[in-house]
């Protein structure tokens, strides 16, 4: 039987292996959080992408910008496609000669593809699953995923004199998923590219399945500057709304620390389309008061003080 | 448009895309206070930054997309946006 090599094009194999051109929006946290996920996990992977603004931004058919072997599933089975390749590369002996990811948005991962990722992590594959969470299903127009925060405003949670926007809080997922006894899950954030190298680098070493949750601000979606898409990101971590941590299996292994005295979230909120309703009357500021609690039990939970 | 088995497509065709059409600001690098830390690099969503030497970086127009993230980010502040000129 005739058999190629599974590493990728020689030709680009220095450059970053998110090739430019692709169609993100401009200042899109989650074109970058792709950029550095594949440039720590370096040319021999295999990658799956669930449907999503990634999947869409990177193919423009006939075009890719994927400069390793890749594969587009369907919105709710990226899992599970990965665990199709994992499993052949097993069953022809050659998994030693590429790692697979599979990847999702934060409605691909949460919602639509949760019994997929589910699946694979039960089954114990080896394979390393990237969430890109920018916090709603924007490629379809800004609808409210699982993964979006509590009185975020969406096109289905608008804010009007019935709603403070999204009364849901953000799904645990990454609870979700520890809580099938894998060996590695974390959450990073666009705005530490050495941790999320760090993050990508080591879970690549770990045999079995991994979660890493990326924060990744979508400035259409967030309604924000995008020339401030790190410093939004960074204000998520420093609040406390978005907690960093390692979870090996089962336990909180690493945590990164939010500087003393705390940031208010409303440091974070003010600077994002998508919070502004609650800057605009008084009831608001008990609105706010409810994000800071939500806050400052993530400092709790997860010992960030 | 033929659309071959399994739609394939090759490695890093996108390059085709001159995306630095869509700019209204662009990043001016000065290559004067450059401390060569790399951030621009490293958190250009379009990967069109490069290293010319240890404290000289450089944009590549046809891609970049004006996001001012490099500007906003750099260490010594020496990115400066300027309005687009076409
Ligand atoms: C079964 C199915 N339902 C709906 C869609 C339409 N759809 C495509 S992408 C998308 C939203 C993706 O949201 P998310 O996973 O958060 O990724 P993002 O675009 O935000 O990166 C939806 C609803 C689809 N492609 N397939
Ligand atoms: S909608 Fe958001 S996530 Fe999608 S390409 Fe634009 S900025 Fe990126
Ligand atoms: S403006 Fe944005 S796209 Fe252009 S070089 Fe700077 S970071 Fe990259
Ligand atoms: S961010 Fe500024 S200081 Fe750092 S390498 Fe780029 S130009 Fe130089
Ligand atoms: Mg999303």
């Amino acid at each position: 039987m005739a058999t190629t090599t599974l590493t990728a094009p020689t030709e680009h194999a220095c450059g970053p292996l998110l090739a430019a051109g692709h169609t993100a929006c401009t200042g899109c946290g989650e074109a970058l959080a792709a950029k550095l996920v594949l440039g720590a996990a370096g040319s021999n992977i295999i990658v799956t992408s669930a449907t999503g603004c990634l999947e869409v931004f990177t193919t423009r058919f006939p075009q890719s910008s994927w400069e390793v072997p890749f594969i587009h599933s369907l919105f709710e089975n990226s899992a599970a496609v990965a665990s199709g390749i994992e499993a052949a590369l097993k069953a022809l002996g050659r998994q030693n000669e590429a790692k697979v990811i599979a990847q999702g948005g934060d409605g691909g991962t949460a919602d639509i593809g949760l019994q997929a990722l589910s699946g694979m992590l039960e089954r114990g594959h080896d394979i390393l699953y990237v969430c890109y969470d920018n916090e709603a299903y924007m490629n379809t127009g800004v609808q409210r995923s699982g993964l979006t925060p509590f009185d975020c405003m969406t096109t289905t949670s608008p804010y009007g004199e019935y709603s403070w926007g999204n009364k849901h809080n953000k799904k645990d997922m990454p609870g979700i998923a520890a809580a099938h006894g894998i060996p590695y899950v974390a959450t990073a954030s666009v705005a530490f590219p050495k941790d999320i190298e760090n993050k990508v680098k080591k879970a690549l070493t770990i045999t079995g399945p991994k979660y890493l949750q990326i924060h990744s601000p979508c400035p259409l979606g967030w309604r924000s500057n995008p020339q401030l898409t790190i410093k939004v990101a960074k204000l998520a971590v420093e609040t406390g709304l978005y907690p960093i941590f390692e979870i090996e299996n089962g336990k909180v292994t690493k945590v990164r620390k939010v500087k003393t005295p705390k940031t208010p979230v409303e440091e974070y909120l003010k600077i994002q389309g998508r919070f502004a309703h609650l800057f605009k009357s008084a009831e608001a500021k008990e609105e706010i008061q409810k994000i800071q609690e939500i806050a400052d039990r993530n400092i709790e939970k997860y010992g960030l003080a | 448009m033929r659309l071959d088995l399994g739609a394939i497509a090759k490695a890093g065709t996108s390059k085709a895309n001159q995306t630095g059409s869509w700019r209204n600001f662009k990043p001016i690098f000065h290559q004067e206070k450059c401390i060569g830390c790399s951030l621009c690099k490293i958190y250009c969503p379009e990967g069109c930054v490069t290293m010319v030497e240890k404290k000289k970086y450089t944009v590549d127009y046809t891609y970049c997309k004006g996001c001012g993230i490099c500007a906003e980010e750099c260490s010594s502040s020496d990115i400066e946006m300027v309005m687009e000129e076409k």
